[in-house]
């Protein structure tokens, strides 16, 4: 009875697929192929990637900021995931809590309200100078610093959801008996917890690396066009130069090096599981 | 207590300390906006003399925010809805189908996910200009749609994760048309998925930015991108105001989704043990 009855399934899939085929992928093919047409055919746009010292900057920028950040909200995020997976359930509830309704918040009412905390007079100084912990005001935003706040603060609940949900399917039996067989507390944890734990550190570093390399308006705003990644160098080439192929050829590049993150990703571990779907 | 009890105390003691310093540096900007929005003065600090409504009256008189927040609200509810529809019916087909094809199918609605903003916008910016929707609602509610679509798909994928694709053969098989299947037998089975995934497409819709920036000018100014442009040079005060009222509003919309599909959950246990009946009276 199978074909007659699925083809009305296969139906219902066609309106999303059109959609997507015709909207998303066709202008990213399009941005792919204005990368090596525009403005003439061939490579050239790419020669900047060899030649452009101030792509290279913004490449080291990135690469240096989005490795800090994953660095960062990995450990907090690691940290939080265990003691979630510790603890009773009411309190793991008002854990998750904080980490889920962080993790919608809206990016620029956190990049606003970092800016309010950071800034010169803003409420980290007063509250310090105030109490007299400090005498100068520190500058902590329109800067490296504020940009990795800000970039760990979108992260950390990323981080951790992965690595708790690895957590919770590790049995404590493993633990007691490396306990019981004598092992210190520490071992334990180097040689038992942290090896059964690191499907989910993986996909955690994989994931936050990702996504932090395509991050915009954090960076932006709180990096006060002083921290330029390539996801802000891609905008401003579009709207400022209007170099067409040279825009295009940094999104391609940036496209190109996310696909190839995900092939990792995808080898080291199920990514059904780590979008949930 | 005993020596030996202590030291695994104290480590514990740490490591709640740490987790929970993680969760206050999380929740962090969420507490400090409400007294900055409340201040008594015309710039942005914290309240000196008094608590103020004053940014909040701006808000709520001011014809331009509410104009956005007006049209941010319209986009939000129509690209979610659109994602909803599209998104599910993709979902039950990829969940009854499951072979390779589907697989690639979910994997292709989950890239607007992962390809960023910043990328998309630039891609959308190009076919929007012939197509004629750029700087129109069209674009944006179509721009959200299909970004809105992976939540749907993520949600409701789940939803149908526990549920046996038998039930389904069985109705087809004692009759039911197809649109009956899905209406009296998939459909209450995904209806928590479907809520999960329209709070989480409108959200997103509510709050996108990046894509609204490439294909929109002078017509279209979402509320995220006047909040944006109140962030370039002087920050403009009302802009506390507005942040807090985003939280409340988040904070009630996620609150509410928790609870409707707790709700949710009991009345379909409910109805599973009512479609055990049925079957007991037919045989």
């Amino acid at each position: 009875m199978g074909d007659r009855q699925k083809r009305f399934y296969y139906w219902a899939m066609a309106p999303a697929i059109a959609l997507v085929a015709v909207f998303f992928v066709m202008p990213l093919l399009q941005v792919l192929w204005l990368s090596v047409s525009e403005p003439a055919l061939g490579l050239q746009n790419y020669r900047a990637l060899i030649d452009n010292a101030l792509l290279h900057r913004v490449w080291i920028n990135t690469l240096r900021v989005c490795g800090l950040t994953t660095l960062i909200a990995v450990i907090a995020g690691y940290l939080v995931a265990y003691v979630m997976a510790h603890v009773g359930a009411d309190h793991r509830t008002l854990m998750i809590s904080c980490i889920v309704l962080t993790f919608w918040l809206s990016v620029l009412v956190r990049a606003f309200a970092w800016v309010m905390i950071l800034r010169t007079e803003g409420v980290l100084n007063t509250v310090l100078i105030s109490l007299g912990v400090i005498d100068q005001p520190m500058r902590l935003v329109r800067n490296e610093i504020g940009v990795l706040i800000g970039m760990a603060h979108y992260m950390v609940p990323i981080a951790a959801l992965p690595m708790y949900s690895n957590m919770q399917t590790i049995s404590r039996t493993y633990v007691d008996a490396a306990r019981g067989l004598g092992a210190r507390t520490w071992q334990t944890f180097l040689w038992v917890y942290l090896p059964l734990t690191k499907p989910g550190i993986v996909a955690a570093t994989v994931l936050v690396f990702i996504f932090s390399l395509g991050f915009y308006i954090t960076p932006a705003i709180l990096g006060g066009g002083r921290v330029v990644m390539i996801a802000e160098y891609i905008r401003v080439s579009f709207e400022e130069t209007l170099r067409w192929g040279y825009a295009t050829m940094l999104a391609s590049t940036l496209l190109i090096a996310l696909t190839l993150g995900l092939a990792v990703l995808a080898r080291v571990i199920n990514m059904r599981k780590v979008f949930g779907a | 207590m005993t020596g030996r009890a202590f030291w695994p105390r104290l480590r514990w003691s740490l490591l709640l300390a740490g987790a929970w310093s993680v969760l206050g540096f999380l929740v962090l900007p969420m507490l400090v906006i409400v007294p900055v929005s409340l201040t008594d003065r015309n710039y942005l600090s914290l309240p000196e003399h008094a608590l103020s409504l004053q940014h909040y009256e701006r808000f709520f008189t001011s014809e331009p925010w509410l104009a956005s927040t007006l049209q941010s609200l319209l986009i939000a509810a129509i690209s979610s809805a659109a994602s909803i529809v599209l998104g599910a019916l993709c979902a039950v087909g990829c969940w009854r189908i499951s072979n390779r094809w589907a697989a690639a199918v979910r994997l292709l609605m989950l890239a607007p996910l992962i390809v960023p903003t910043v990328i998309q916008g630039l891609a959308m910016y190009h076919l929007w200009a012939m197509a004629g929707l750029f700087d129109t609602y069209a674009g944006v509610v179509l721009a959200h749609t299909l970004t809105g679509i992976p939540y749907v798909v993520i949600t409701v994928s789940a939803a149908l994760a526990g549920f046996d694709v038998k039930l389904e053969q069985a109705s087809r098989g004692l009759g039911a048309s197809a649109l009956d299947t899905i209406r009296l037998v998939i459909g209450p089975a995904i209806a928590p998925g479907l809520i999960s995934g329209g709070v989480f497409a409108f959200i997103h819709s509510f709050d996108e930015l990046v894509i609204v920036l490439y294909i929109t000018s002078r017509e279209i100014r979402t509320l995220p991108k006047r909040i944006w442009d109140g962030l370039q040079d002087r920050i403009d005060p009302t802009i506390a105001a507005v942040s807090v009222i985003l939280v409340a509003a988040t904070l009630l919309l996620l609150a509410a989704d928790a609870w409707l599909r707790r709700r949710r959950r009991q009345s379909i246990s409910a109805m599973g043990q009512a479609a055990l009946d049925l079957k007991g009276g037919l045989a």
